[in-house]
């Protein structure tokens, strides 16, 4: 009997090299097989890749428009990372991005004629609280009835698509506009110039605030994480729930707090919607992006490391961006879905590799063949 | 078919590694038929390895296999199952909610036990017959988890028996039993081997190893050492080759220690377990300064809730904690934390430590919130990891610095990590639950003179363990556990291990 031997072993350690290889790997894995694809499809792949790259980072305003698809993304990253990595899985950050959106525009609205900074304050006030009060709701049922925070995350996701089309297209609430041509067509009702958010200048380059904010969120997370009580706490529970009990810790507040605080950071991601880009409720606009589901997929390329989660943030905007661009008549937007597809399904089966090895040996032979593949 | 003279089992030098470590690192081994054959060594001696290779779960990545003679290679556990080799795992491999005979034709892929529909009628019959040859009695319909650990055990031996497994290991089965249920299943594995199957009986059990085997074959550090007959042996012998060196036997410490006031009262507990079942029942104990308590019984008689009641992670259902006589809030660990109560759980690697973090930060897993470590919501991490270098130092920790993960330390070395915290904390009362369980005798040692240490600067110690031996050595009373209540309490001075062994098994008497 000589049967081929494949066996996957978990490391025992990660190494850190890998850490940086796989991923790179895993990206020209996924050009080679989009190129392949390309090249079948008729367009020349070299080239292709050029476009794609002039388009989210070279051209004029590419970088300005990367930046912009990549604000929402690293705050639902962000939203998502914080709660992971004490294993609780929000997938709420759609839905609490809403609410955080539906907040700054109330407030925008209710605040009209007050400064910018006086706005910016209430918007981002507002968004926060709004999208933790739903964020709160899962991390309530989880922490006190044991119910799966992943389903009744998600479940409320569609609540929330339901308050916003109610907002919008059912009622002539608050937040829709009130004109003739928004009773025949309803859009939310446009915030007032003060309620925009700055843009800095830097070279040809504009940076929202909104992406300002996300980095310094970023920042307060790594300290919040590494540097304090709270999270040490956060760590232990996230480690082992059981350990953390036992070391008498508040394991069911905590629980609260970080759903909380991840669904503050998706509201504070739907306030950036309001102020920085939209200037309304734009109940179709906002649903048809799915901010909250990439941010899960931006959070697990980052490794839940909030500096990594504004990186990969950037570079899925990028890609996001370049997208847009190269969408023709001759270059249909499927085929850029699964150029982008491609390259996430590279980049997690790559993760894989950074956590196991895999051996492979032929069985009746003596001792392995070489340790791992990638090692 | 058999080939009379040859060995039932040869292994000609099995190498296997692991990432980092030799598991086995050129084993010889040979079992012969008709015999109970010990595989003796201290815990990462290669033991359960070098059974996992047997039994085809693990390859060895060098050296030879052959049973009667025969060169055999076996790519999956069925493979081995196939050739008449069967294992009892230390941890059960049954299927709780299935029947005995559910469980016994489970994976059986001859005969009937390959038909689509199966057979229950046949496979009772059968379990029922071999249970009365072999003295294993045990309902075939009942289903397992109604079943006492013992039960369970002659389930797993009987699956063996109907695979009609000619060479049948045990992995440590005496750990769960009554001295009184070892010595019955010792009589049933001479009667299988009386009838020329081969038993390879796993331990690091001194008089287990004497009282049944006929031949040792002692491991240490992967490498097989000597193989010996019992006849000519002793367990000072054997000890010396499973250690390396000359050991002592155990034996008390004369006690010049002072018993001062009751520190730790417990008073009616009552509490459920896991499943909602009542599983404490009435407890009443008392510990005074200095004093060791010991607690006998089988594993899952109560004991752990026991731990975990005391020391806060588990609610009551009634009755009382007391320390100092000041009561404690149920169900409430950091009150308990707060009162001066230690906890050595059971489960030290995944309640003990956060596995994942850092050993600093599970040097301080406790005291974090305190003024030494932590400023307003800052924790102060340059005194955090100073005060883990300390303890390391202190505590003679194996580690490769105060960053590394928890996980990557040995048993013995984790035990170290969590005594060191817990003795940091200036305990009154002492809880260790399974304080040795998988160590060495040299770790075993260490953590046995820790506790005698406290022990003598006044604090109240209640050691919770399976292991007689270790009760009786450390405790200066000891309390037995049946079922959820106390059976018994006796002086560990003058009490036998056949009088706790029967308090054990459930028999009251008046001790």
């Amino acid at each position: 009997m000589n049967r081929p031997e494949v066996r996957i072993e978990k490391r025992l350690k990660q190494r850190r090299w890998l850490m940086v290889a796989v991923p790179l790997g895993s990206l020209v894995v996924a050009h080679v097989a989009i190129a392949v694809l390309l090249a079948a499809t008729g367009h020349p792949p070299l080239e292709t890749f050029r476009q794609l790259f002039d388009a989210a980072y070279v051209a004029d305003g590419a970088l300005s428009n990367t930046l912009i698809a990549a604000t929402p993304l690293a705050f639902t990253g962000l939203a998502a990372a914080v709660a992971f990595r004490m294993r609780l899985f929000n997938i709420g950050g759609e839905g609490q991005l809403y609410f955080g959106a539906i907040g700054a525009a109330g407030i925008a609205l209710l605040l009209a004629g007050q400064s910018t900074p006086v706005l910016i304050v209430a918007m981002v006030v507002a968004g926060a609280a709004l999208g933790a009060a739903w964020g709160a709701i899962p991390g309530v049922l989880r922490a006190f009835l044991h119910t799966n925070e992943i389903i009744t995350s998600l479940m409320l996701n569609y609540v929330a698509v339901i308050v916003l089309n109610y907002l919008i297209f059912d009622t002539l609430s608050y937040w829709r506009d009130d004109s003739p041509t928004g009773q025949v067509f309803p859009q939310g009702k446009a915030l007032a110039e003060a309620a925009a958010w700055p843009l800095y200048e830097l070279g040809s380059v504009s940076i929202p605030f909104g992406f300002l904010l996300a980095a310094a969120v970023a920042a307060g997370i790594w300290v919040l994480y590494t540097r304090t009580r709270f999270g040490f706490e956060a760590q232990v529970i996230g480690d082992s729930p059981r350990a953390a009990r036992y070391a008498g810790m508040r394991t069911r507040r905590k629980i609260v707090a970080i759903m909380c605080l991840s669904g503050a950071i998706a509201g504070i991601g739907g306030a950036s919607q309001m102020g920085d880009f939209r200037h309304l409720l734009d109940a179709r606009g906002l649903q048809q992006a799915n901010y909250g589901y990439t941010g899960i997929v931006v959070a697990a390329l980052a490794r839940y490391n909030p500096f990594a989660v504004v990186l990969v943030a950037f570079l899925l905007g990028g890609l996001e961006n370049a997208g847009y661009t190269l969408q023709s008549a001759e270059f249909p937007s499927g085929l850029v879905g699964v150029m982008k597809g491609m390259i996430l399904f590279t980049m997690l089966g790559g993760e894989l590799l950074v956590q196991y090895r895999i051996t492979f040996a032929r069985a009746g032979r003596r001792g392995h063949a070489a340790p791992a593949a990638a090692s | 078919m058999r080939n009379e003279g040859a060995a039932a089992v040869a292994m000609h030098g099995i190498t296997k590694r692991f990432p980092g470590v030799v598991a086995n690192d050129g084993v010889d081994f040979e079992a012969s038929v008709g015999e109970v054959h010990a595989l003796l060594g201290e815990n990462g001696a290669g033991k359960s390895t070098l059974s996992n290779i047997l039994t085809g779960l693990y390859r060895a990545d060098e050296g030879e296999l052959e049973l009667y003679g025969q060169p055999v290679e076996f790519h999956s556990p069925r493979d081995a199952l196939d050739a008449g080799v069967g294992m009892v795992h230390q941890h059960f491999r049954l299927v709780e909610p299935f029947t005995v005979a559910e469980n016994v034709v489970l994976g059986d892929h001859r005969d009937i036990g390959r038909s689509f529909l199966i057979h229950p009628r046949l496979i009772e019959q059968r379990v029922v017959e071999l249970g009365e040859q072999y003295g294993l009695a045990v309902d075939p319909r009942a289903r397992i988890w109604q079943l006492s650990v013992g039960e369970q055990q002659r389930v797993e031996i009987l699956k063996a028996l109907y695979r009609e497994a000619r060479v049948l290991i045990l992995d440590e089965p005496t750990a769960v039993l009554t001295p009184q249920e070892a010595d019955a299943l010792f009589v049933t594995l001479r009667a299988m081997a009386a009838e020329g199957r081969t038993v390879i009986f796993i331990s690091h059990k001194l008089h287990d190893v004497t009282a049944v085997a006929d031949r040792v074959t002692v491991l240490r550090g992967g490498r097989s050492v000597a193989t010996v007959s019992t006849a000519d042996a002793t367990q000072q012998s054997l000890a010396a080759l499973m250690v390396g060196h000359e050991v002592e036997a155990a034996r008390r410490l004369a006690g010049d220690r002072v018993i001062g006031e009751v520190v730790l009262s417990l008073e009616g507990l009552t509490a459920a377990g896991d499943r909602g079942v009542t599983a404490l029942k009435d407890v009443s104990l008392v510990v005074r300064a200095g004093e060791v308590l010991g607690i006998a019984g089988v594993a899952g008689n109560g004991q752990r809730e026991l731990a975990e009641a005391v020391t806060g992670m588990r609610p009551l259902a009634a009755g009382t904690v007391r320390v100092d006589g000041r009561e404690l809030r149920a169900g409430d660990p950091r009150q308990a934390i707060r009162a001066g109560v230690a906890h050595v759980p059971e489960d030290r690697l995944r309640t003990g430590v956060a596995p994942s973090l850092s050993i600093a930060s599970n040097m301080v897993l406790k005291s974090y919130r305190g003024g030494a470590t932590s400023r307003g919501p800052f924790l102060r991490l340059r005194r955090i990891r100073d005060l883990a270098v300390e303890l390391i130092r202190r505590y003679d920790v194996k580690a490769p610095g105060p960053a590394a993960p928890a996980r990557q330390l040995s048993g013995g070395n984790l035990q170290k990590v969590v005594l060191a915290r817990e003795f940091s904390g200036k305990p009154k009362v002492f809880v260790a639950a399974a304080p040795t369980r998988g160590l060495d005798v040299g770790a075993i040692e260490t953590v046995h003179a820790y506790l005698r240490q406290a022990a003598a600067d006044g604090v109240a110690i209640l050691v919770i363990s399976e292991d007689l031996d270790e009760v009786l050595t450390l405790a200066d009373r000891v309390a037995v556990m049946y079922e959820g209540a106390i059976v018994g309490e006796a002086d560990a001075r003058t009490a036998t291990v056949e009088q706790v062994g029967l308090l054990m098994a459930g028999v009251r008497s008046e001790l």
